[in-house]
């Protein structure tokens, strides 16, 4: 029987040299007689491992990693297609410690099957929580997830069952699910890992979304950053209307939900919602007043459903296992699991999907294994470009919506960027400013005036121009900025600039600023 | 090839280009995606074409085309290397590879060198911010960027 090999398509894993690990593999197991299947997966988001590579035997997986084309030779004299000993060798890939204190249910199937085998899919429990949905009355699905607990994994966490009855209660003769799939946020790669490794999971989350609310068409909007999610999702896509999963009558239901890929264009603000709905709908990305709710006018004015990747793809499993299993996991009003996004100056980088709850220092210093650089860990930016810089001191912070909020901080999309003691924090506040006023969308004046002259102020600190003055400025413009703006670019921009000014005031005094030119 | 594509020729594409596409909901991003796929850049005399397609006035698709980073408004180099400027990158020395590509190239953001060879974009995260720092080179990714590596990819590139 052909040896099953499996090696990551994951861009991230590509760009790490995966392509050419898989071509020489080929390679030597073809100059040796070796009869071997190589399947292409998504990632197991164990970065620092990677090009991993796994070999299917009768234990199971076994790994290796991180693997070179100049490897390869080395790892077939050592016997590794029947889990030989190397120096690269890792072990049963599920024993890897960094994979097993994780509570995978989103990222269930990532990394394990080929993300474009439906067959796999299904070998893997795939479509069982659309079979269920099916089954169903429509408000019983939308009661299920609200049931779960489940919150909007984009970054604001509202309650996704309540948004889905909401627009389910709105009567239209058109209504959308929109899945956000801008993932602008610095530090955070879980929509595209799993838009690459598990792109069924998407459709799937999508279709029960249509179900429950009335919904007949989905909108996947991804960046134009991403293009291998982009061709992996509508590869899949059309797949799943091939085994009429998609289409007028979704498994046999007589029920019709289609789905589209439509790309952005590199602009930060379509993440936010209705900037997003504009932009769907070929217009500028500016953020629209709200009400009226995109659940009650969203695209094209109709009732429509604008979720993040995440939250659409934790709703299989919910219907699968039901709302009480996902609900038990985690902590107060955070239910289920998160897939944390640990990236930056780690030396454990990667996607860690675990319960809500432990601390900031417990996924710092224990999981992520603390710097690459082995310096010491100074500032960890939580939630994104918009989200506060954690001193050391608030490390006993749990993950936790509210539990974030309370210290000024948010988790956003749940990615984390590491800094050691190299840092200026004053120039992280003012590349907040910066990034603030690049990505603007216009409409108001505190984000795209305040923001310039944002700059302005940690530049005169920085030359010592009156810098107490400049820091009470710089103060006063942020609480402008937080209660003036009509959205969170404006309005949250303050976070990682008051944290960095509050938690590190000795970095804002007068120095050079080692700034890339303009 | 931009330069001595004719004012026809390039209505003559757009047109197909919008035929193909008008039937989306909302098509003017997809457009305007194909035409940059086709010239580079969206060339000036595309938008009065789009527009008349679409029903809409120039000055709206102008609008929509100058509101997106991406979409450019003068042809780019041979090769187009987009380095990630975003904080997780920052964090792993991102911003001296920046400084360093500018110094090799000789240019700025969003500037080409003189010898048409090279175009240098910034971007703001490429979802590769466990292995940072990242750049994108003619569209292909590269992760845990280092000084050798760049003055490679600048060699290769201007070869
Ligand atoms: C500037 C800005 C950028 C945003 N970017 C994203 C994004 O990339 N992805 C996302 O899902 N939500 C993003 N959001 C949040 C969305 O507005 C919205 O809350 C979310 O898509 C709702 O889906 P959810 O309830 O499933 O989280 C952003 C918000 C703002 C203000
Ligand atoms: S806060 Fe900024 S991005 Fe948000 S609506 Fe106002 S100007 Fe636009
Ligand atoms: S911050 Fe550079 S790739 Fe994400």
């Amino acid at each position: 029987m052909s040896l099953k090999i499996f090696i990551p398509l994951d861009s991230a894993s590509v760009a790490l040299g995966a392509d050419d690990v898989a071509t020489a593999i080929a390679k030597a197991a073809d100059m040796r007689g070796i009869d071997i299947t190589l399947i292409r997966t998504g990632s197991r988001g164990l970065y620092w491992l990677e090009p991993m590579v796994e070999i299917a035997t009768d234990n199971g997986r076994i790994a290796y990693g991180p693997v070179t084309p100049d490897d390869v030779d080395a790892l077939f004299d050592a016997g590794f297609i029947t889990g030989g000993e190397h120096p690269l060798s890792l072990g049963k890939t599920e024993e890897i410690p960094f994979l097993k204190k994780q509570t995978r249910l989103t990222f269930a199937r990532c990394g394990i099957i080929d993300p474009l085998s439906p067959e796999d899919y299904r070998a893997h429990d795939g479509w069982a929580g659309l079979e269920k949905a099916l089954k169903l009355d429509p408000a019983d699905i939308v009661q299920q997830v609200t049931d779960s607990g489940l919150r909007g994994r984009g970054g604001a966490g509202f309650p996704t069952g309540i948004k889905w009855k909401t627009v389910a209660d709105a009567p239209a003769d058109q209504k959308y699910i929109v899945c956000n799939a801008d993932e602008g946020d610095s530090g955070t790669f879980a929509d595209r890992m799993i838009m690459e490794g598990e792109p069924f999971v998407l459709i799937e989350g999508m279709i029960i979304a249509g179900i429950a609310t009335g919904a007949t068409k989905g909108y996947v909007y991804t960046r134009s950053e991403y293009p291998d999610a982009i061709r992996i999702m509508t590869e899949a896509i059309d797949i799943a209307r091939a085994h009429k999963v998609l289409g007028p009558d979704v498994l046999g239901s007589g029920k019709a939900f289609d789905i589209e890929v439509r790309m952005g264009a590199g602009a930060y603000v379509c993440g936010e919602e209705t900037s997003l709905l504009n932009s769907l709908e070929g217009k500028r990305g500016v953020v629209r007043a709200k009400p009226p709710l995109p659940a009650h006018e969203g695209f094209l004015g109709k009732p429509t459903v604008v979720n993040n990747v995440i939250s659409l793809c934790s709703v299989p499993v919910i219907l699968d296992k039901g709302a009480d299993f996902y609900r038990d996991f985690g902590m107060g009003r955070s239910r289920g699991t998160i897939p944390i996004q640990i990236a930056g100056n780690v030396k454990y980088g990667g996607l860690f999907e675990t319960a809500f709850g432990l601390t900031l220092g417990e996924i710092v210093d224990d999981i992520a294994g603390g710097t690459a650089t082995g310096k010491p860990v100074r500032a960890v930016q939580v939630g994104g470009p918009l989200g506060a810089y954690f001193p050391r001191d608030l490390f006993d912070t749990p993950f936790d919506y509210e539990a974030f909020a309370k210290r000024d901080g948010l988790i956003g999309h749940a990615g984390i960027v590491v800094f050691d003691d190299s840092v200026d924090m004053m120039k992280q506040a003012r590349f907040a400013m910066e990034f603030c006023a690049i990505e603007s969308c216009g409409k108001c004046t505190p984000c795209r005036i305040g923001s310039v002259r944002g700059t302005e102020v940690v530049d005169k600190i920085a030359r010592g121009e009156d810098p107490e003055r400049q820091i009470a400025l710089l103060t006063d413009l942020c609480q402008t900025m937080k209660f003036g703006s009509l959205c969170a670019l404006g309005g949250f921009t303050p976070y990682p600039v008051m944290s960095a000014l509050t938690h590190f005031p000795n970095d804002f005094k007068p120095h050079a600023l080692d700034i890339a030119a303009e | 090839m931009s330069l001595s594509q004719t004012v026809e020729e390039i209505s003559t594409r757009v047109t197909a280009i919008c035929d193909d596409l008008a039937g989306l909901e909302g098509p003017l991003l997809p457009i305007l995606h194909e035409v940059q796929e086709t010239w580079g850049f969206i060339p000036e005399g595309a938008l009065q074409t789009i527009a008349k397609k679409l029903n809409l006035s120039r000055a709206e698709v102008h609008g929509v085309a100058s509101f997106y980073h991406d979409f450019r408004h003068n042809a780019p180099g041979r090769h187009v290397i987009k380095i990630c400027r975003a904080e997780a990158c920052q964090a792993m020395g991102g911003d001296a590879i920046a400084n360093q590509a500018q110094r090799k190239l000789g240019i700025g953001w969003s500037e080409t060198t003189p010898d048409q060879s090279v175009t240098l974009e910034p971007v703001y995260c490429l979802g590769l911010c466990a292995c940072a720092p990242a750049a994108m080179v003619d569209g292909k990714l590269v992760a845990r960027l280092d000084n050798d590596r760049l003055d490679r990819m600048i060699k290769e590139v201007r070869s």
